[in-house]
């Protein structure tokens, strides 16, 4: 009996160690398929933000000494014109994109399946800004704004109004690159709208046709809450997006005239690359870190409660 | 007649759209085929004579170097990617560990991050790893930034493949990297194909880590030479435009060739979300 007892002993151990040693492989397994990845998203995203962090509470011109400074960087923001101004620059993208882009994306859509002629060649036309380079798109929308050969103002004169200085007025620069973003962006939605229209089932609208339902009636009843997802997933993709929008409004004006067109972004680079105010710029850069992931918890939240309500 | 008129509301609307979309691309071309004194006289006239020099202009002004870094920096980073994304994926669509959920988490939440936010670190650190002004200064951001959506793409489709072929293989006596790179990575091709497109596209256009990390002209690429350019030649609005132009080509040539490749590889991160 003791032996026997010993023998079990013994064989619980062995496959205990059996596991143990298994489990190890696979650690190492799994250790070795995704270390590359890791590697280099340590390297150049994780370590880089806890960086910006750190750096954010000094004063630092970004070769001399660092000085130590606490919360000041912060203070000074929050105090900041500037700042304040960038951030109600970034809201107005987000409000763009939501209420201008992912509409405009949809007509356009919505345009893809309607019967008229030459309609083909339409989609291909309308799917081209998108394909276009941005830093091609900023340069080619400066000489279209451009206040005496532009064709904006022709335009404008044509209507019977005086020449605009678009970006270089204070007035109209945000209003002239947001239609500029609104022209680049719009169909990408258009095709994330074509793709979901392509998958609403033909029957629904022959049922809705014998029930006599209208056009409208079939796009309310029909359409438009089976885009539903589409238009969730567009929004957030349209949010997330403009707090990092950075590239047309760098290439057009720079942030300008008198900060105008100013951006969380654009104030963070001239901070840093141009100002050398390091630490001021990655206090910037952390906050815009900050926004982008409350903003997500949010949409996730929001999102989340949305589903639970069985809505799609 | 009555239908045409009860269509004319459609054809209104899509004509404006079509001109809102296309007439950028008309004043363009246009503008980059005329010589500069016919531009100032007429800058709205489509064709007057056509003028090809503008075009010689540009390459004689170094357009091909931008072009040559642009298509080695994006190619090589987006080879590195698939490979580097698709490796990751396996273990996180396929075995069950800990911390699985948490490290794709980790993974994908890089697709929300402002790139602002590392900017002034990668700066540092390409200058103390003595790479800053090179392009291989690039790759390392480029890379970095492209697992999120890349790791997203490919997890999902790795999770349809049915796993009876994995337990096949492992009878079979194949190891975990035997699976992956026999039976995985061949079926997981339309999947590469998404995500080089997608990323392609992407670094093709990239911008801010090129401002920051590259200065000298023989270095730069096709966005950051494009910027150069109108700094130094801003008078010569024809010249800029065959520029933006030949800029905007190879994407619209892809486009025309793989039109359906490239609305799903644009697609691909964005409809499941």
């Amino acid at each position: 009996m003791e032996t026997a007892e010993v023998a079990r002993r013994s064989e619980t151990t062995r496959v205990a160690h059996g596991t143990k040693k298994r489990n190890m492989r696979k650690a190492v397994t799994i250790g070795l398929f995704t270390a590359p990845a890791l590697i280099v998203y340590l390297v150049y995203v994780i370590y880089p933000i806890l960086s910006t962090l750190g750096y954010s509470f000094y004063s630092w011109d970004g070769t001399n000494d660092k000085t130590f400074i606490g919360l000041d960087n912060y203070v000074q923001l929050f105090n900041d014109a500037v700042f304040w101004t960038s951030l109600t620059n970034n809201a107005w993208v987000v409000l763009t994109s939501v209420f201008v882009q992912i509409p405009l994306g949809m007509i356009m859509a919505l345009m893809l399946f309607a019967p008229i002629r030459g309609i083909r060649l339409f989609s291909s036309v309308y799917f081209l800004p998108f394909l276009m380079s941005t830093v091609a798109i900023g340069l080619l929308w400066v000489y279209m704004f451009d206040p005496i050969n532009g064709i904006i103002n022709q335009i404008v004169n044509l209507l019977g109004f005086e020449n605009v200085a678009w970006l270089s007025d204070e007035n109209t620069s945000l209003i002239a690159i947001l239609l500029v973003v609104v022209w680049q962006f719009s169909p990408f939605y258009m095709i994330l709208f074509k793709a979901a229209m392509v998958g609403i089932g033909e029957e629904l609208y022959e049922s809705a046709q014998i029930d006599g339902a209208n056009s409208w009636q079939k796009f309310f009843h029909i359409t438009l809450p089976l885009l539903m997802p589409t238009i969730v997933s567009s929004s957030i993709l349209a949010i997330v997006g403009s707090l990092k929008a950075f590239d047309i409004f760098y290439i057009m004006t720079g942030g300008g005239p008198n900060h105008a067109t100013e951006l969380m972004g654009t104030y963070m680079f001239k901070q840093a690359f141009i100002n050398f105010n390091m630490g001021y710029a990655s206090a910037i850069a952390f906050l815009m870190f900050l926004i982008a992931l409350v903003v997500t918890v949010l949409i996730q939240i929001v999102d989340y409660n949305r589903k639970k309500k069985g809505a799609f | 007649m009555v239908q045409l008129l009860r269509k004319m509301p459609l054809y209104l609307i899509g004509l404006l759209l079509l001109v809102f979309t296309g007439y950028p691309f008309v004043y363009m071309i246009s503008t980059s085929l005329k010589d500069q004194s016919t531009f100032f006289e007429r800058p709205f006239a489509i064709f007057t004579s056509i003028e090809w020099g503008n075009y010689a202009d540009v390459f004689q002004m170094g357009l091909t170097r931008y072009f040559l870094n642009s298509i080695l920096v994006s190619v090589v980073a987006v080879v590195a990617v698939m490979l580097i994304a698709a490796l990751a994926s396996y273990p996180l669509s396929r075995m069950n560990f800990k911390f699985n959920r948490g490290l794709f988490l980790l993974f994908i939440s890089g697709m929300m991050l402002p790139i602002h936010a590392t900017l002034i670190p990668i700066f540092k650190l390409s200058q103390n790893m003595g790479l800053y002004d090179s392009l291989l200064a690039l790759l390392g951001p480029y890379i970095a930034f492209s697992l999120p959506i890349s790791i997203f793409i490919l997890t999902q489709f790795m999770q349809e493949i049915p796993k009876s072929l994995e337990e096949a293989a492992k009878i079979d006596g194949c190891s975990h990297f035997g699976i992956f790179w026999r039976i995985i990575l061949p079926i997981l091709t339309p999947a590469l194909m998404t995500v080089f497109i997608y990323n392609f596209i992407h670094l093709w256009n990239e911008f801010i880590f090129a401002l920051v990390l590259v200065s000298s002209p023989e270095n730069m690429t096709l966005p950051l030479g494009l910027q150069d350019f109108y700094g130094e030649f801003s008078v010569n609005v024809p010249g800029l435009m065959a520029a933006l132009t030949l800029a905007s080509l190879p994407m619209l040539v892809v486009y025309l060739f793989s039109q359906e490749k490239v609305v799903k590889g644009l697609t691909g991160g964005a409809v499941k979300g």
